[in-house]
């Protein structure tokens, strides 16, 4: 049977964006405010997961071709290399370290390696979650 | 500034996610992880050279002092067991090139073999109590993908209990370290030792403390040991051999930390607890040992017997014993990951678990049968090989506690350690042949070569024991003096 939903894919395809905004508020505003990578990650993946119920999953994976366990190694691995790369500056393991920059439209803004890192716990987050739905659908 | 302390485990950590984009090449991937393993026995050698010049070195994560911050600490102990973890899982891996099989390969298995490793070699380097506690969860974590991978009908029975009682045995590492943080408001073991000091172990330390006995009990397999053999002998061999050499000692190397350096207070009541449950331990895996005609069940008892051995030393804890006690360490670690890989390339050669019926092996595989015979000798303990000193010197700490029970105990378990695997060797290397020369499956040399490296591997130990002898003596010094410890993490 085909169901009509006609208005929940056109009420979907508002409110993703509306998500993806939140998400991308929550994770910048992370490091001195409630919010952060492992959050803004899961916003982000439920977007993606609002996408896959609303449409059917391979109209999505066509427009997003991503294997999202590559995402979520790609994440690891922004992690882990944030922490490397303070070895290269010869700071501890895992140093973190900010500045304020004068950027064209943003004025005075602040910039922190923190923010790297917890790109890196986001596209972990939303790997790891889209990953975890899609073989759950797979096994129904 | 120390940042060689993370190597040992960043490197398997970032390898493995790098492995995962690498999923199509095979070939890649194996030599990656190798060389990640032979890195990281560079690195610890380098490591427990500078521990001797420099005394214990510590890493502050993103600079964060103690007790505030997440730290790494190195002392010769932990080094001694990073590095012999890395020979290990360098020789399995070599194993498991020729015998894992493609669809384990392409299931990201080196992936999870490194993300292992990072777990193993993060519990021995940690200095902070809830930092240990993720290192085992990573180290379980893996661990569980590695003995479902292959999902044949046991690996999945086996799997569940296995899960099952880690998970618990977690949540009960969690509450303990919920209540001692509650009672004493730090996490770091430094400082941890230093308040209780300060404030005397009262009953309340006490009772958590036996909360945390009960956590490394179930890791390690001291006495709450019956989920071990049915675990370790559902994964394959080479995985077998890892969780085998590597699981059970980080439990075992959690207890030594945790009470050497926090709980040393009131040893009549913590150790003689430990020591119960190793005389315990002792007489159910040797019963085990020989109750069973399953090759990969008496393989498995064996290591149930190593655990109570090893922490006999921790129950008497004398200088003597411990020194025992941490090369008993290193050998079981090295001759565990050999006797897993020799009964598995038993099983593998004959498609047979049960060893009556294997007969007559050494006619088609001398080299295997000598080898066998080598790994019962150093396990019984039979001078020059690697368990001798071990056994010796735990023999003699509790000779000078007076703890004549577990030293009888502990020997008794030796004969039926020898007993157990006489039986083996009995079985199916003597007696008639019954592979008839065209039937036999031809040995790889991939299977013989990481053997015959453990095999010399314990030799080596065995006879080189005076060699390593300054580093055992500075591990079991900074054990017995936590005051050592303390200094070099919390007063520099």
């Amino acid at each position: 049977m085909k169901i009509n939903n006609v208005i929940l894919q056109a009420v979907t395809k508002i409110a993703v964006f509306i998500i993806l905004t939140l998400a991308v508020y929550l994770f910048l505003s992370g490091h001195n405010s409630p919010g952060g990578g492992f959050i803004g990650g899961l916003v982000l993946a439920t977007a993606f997961v609002l996408l896959f119920i609303v449409f059917d999953i391979e109209t999505v994976q066509k427009a997003i071709p991503f294997d999202f366990k590559r995402v979520a190694a790609l994440g690891a691995f922004l992690a882990v290399g944030t922490g490397f790369g303070s070895l290269l500056f010869g700071e501890p393991f895992l140093s973190q370290s900010f500045g304020y920059f004068d950027l064209p439209i943003f004025g005075k803004t602040e910039l922190a390696t923190v923010t790297i890192f917890e790109a890196g716990v986001a596209l972990v987050v939303v790997g790891v979650v889209v990953t975890i739905i899609l073989s759950i659908s797979e096994d129904v | 500034m120390n940042n060689i302390l993370v190597l040992p485990m960043v490197i398997p950590v970032l390898a493995g996610i790098l492995l995962i984009f690498l999923r199509p090449y095979i070939k890649t991937q194996r030599w990656i992880s190798l060389g990640v393993m032979i890195a990281n026995i560079g690195i610890s050698i380098y490591i427990l050279n500078r521990i001797q010049s420099e005394g214990i070195l510590r890493l502050d994560f993103g600079g964060w002092e103690p007790p505030f911050g997440i730290l790494f600490v190195a002392d010769s102990f932990s080094a001694i067991l990073v590095l012999t973890t890395s020979i290990v899982t360098a020789v399995c891996l070599l194993y498991s090139f020729s015998s894992i099989g493609k669809a384990h390969e392409n299931m990201f298995f080196y992936s999870f073999v490194n993300f292992l490793v990072a777990g193993v070699n993060g519990s021995f380097l940690t200095g902070d109590l809830f930092n240990l506690y993720v290192c085992f969860e990573i180290m379980l974590l893996a661990s569980y993908v590695l003995i479902a991978l292959g999902g044949k009908k046991i690996q999945l029975k086996e799997s569940v209990k296995y899960v099952a009682i880690n998970v618990l045995s977690s949540w009960f590492f969690l509450i303990g370290i919920a209540y001692l943080y509650g009672t004493v408001g730090t996490l770091n073991m430094a400082h941890l030792s230093e308040r209780i000091a300060e404030s005397g172990q009262t009953p309340i330390l006490t009772v958590i403390s036996i909360l945390f006995l009960v956590v490394f009990s179930l890791k390690s397999g001291l006495l709450l040991y019956y989920w071990l053999p049915g675990s370790y002998s559902a994964p394959p061999t080479a995985v077998a051999a890892l969780f085998g050499a590597l699981l059970t000692k980080v439990g075992i190397y959690a207890m030594f930390r945790v009470f050497t350096l926090i709980f040393y207070h009131e040893p009549g009541i913590t150790h003689t607890i430990i020591g119960v449950l190793a005389g315990l331990t002792l007489i159910g895996g040797s019963i085990g040992a020989i109750a069973y005609k399953d090759l990969r069940q008496i393989v498995s008892y064996n290591v149930v017997i190593a655990v109570g051995f090893i922490l006999v030393g921790l129950a008497v804890l004398t200088p003597e014993a411990i020194e025992g006690s941490i090369y008993y360490l290193m050998h079981d670690m090295l001759v565990k990951g050999l006797l897993f890989l020799i009964a598995g390339t038993m099983i593998t050669l004959t498609g047979m678990t049960n060893i009556d019926y294997m007969s007559g092996l050494i006619r088609n595989y001398p080299f295997l049968g000598w080898m066998f015979f080598i790994v019962m000798l150093s396990l019984t303990g039979i001078p020059p090989f690697s368990g001798f000193i071990g056994k010796v010197l735990v023999g003699q700490g509790t000779v000078d506690a007076g703890a004549y029970i577990l030293l009888a105990l502990a020997f008794l378990s030796s004969i039926f350690v020898l007993y157990s695997l006489l039986r083996v060797f009995l079985n199916c290397f003597w007696g008639e042949t019954i592979i008839s020369e065209e039937d036999e499956i031809p040995m790889k040399k991939g299977w013989l070569i990481p053997c015959v490296l453990l095999t010399l591997a314990t030799i080596g130990l065995g006879l080189g024991a005076e060699s390593v002898a300054i580093y055992v003596s500075d591990a079991a010094n900074t054990l017995l003096n936590p005051n050592i410890y303390i200094d070099a993490v919390l007063h520099d």
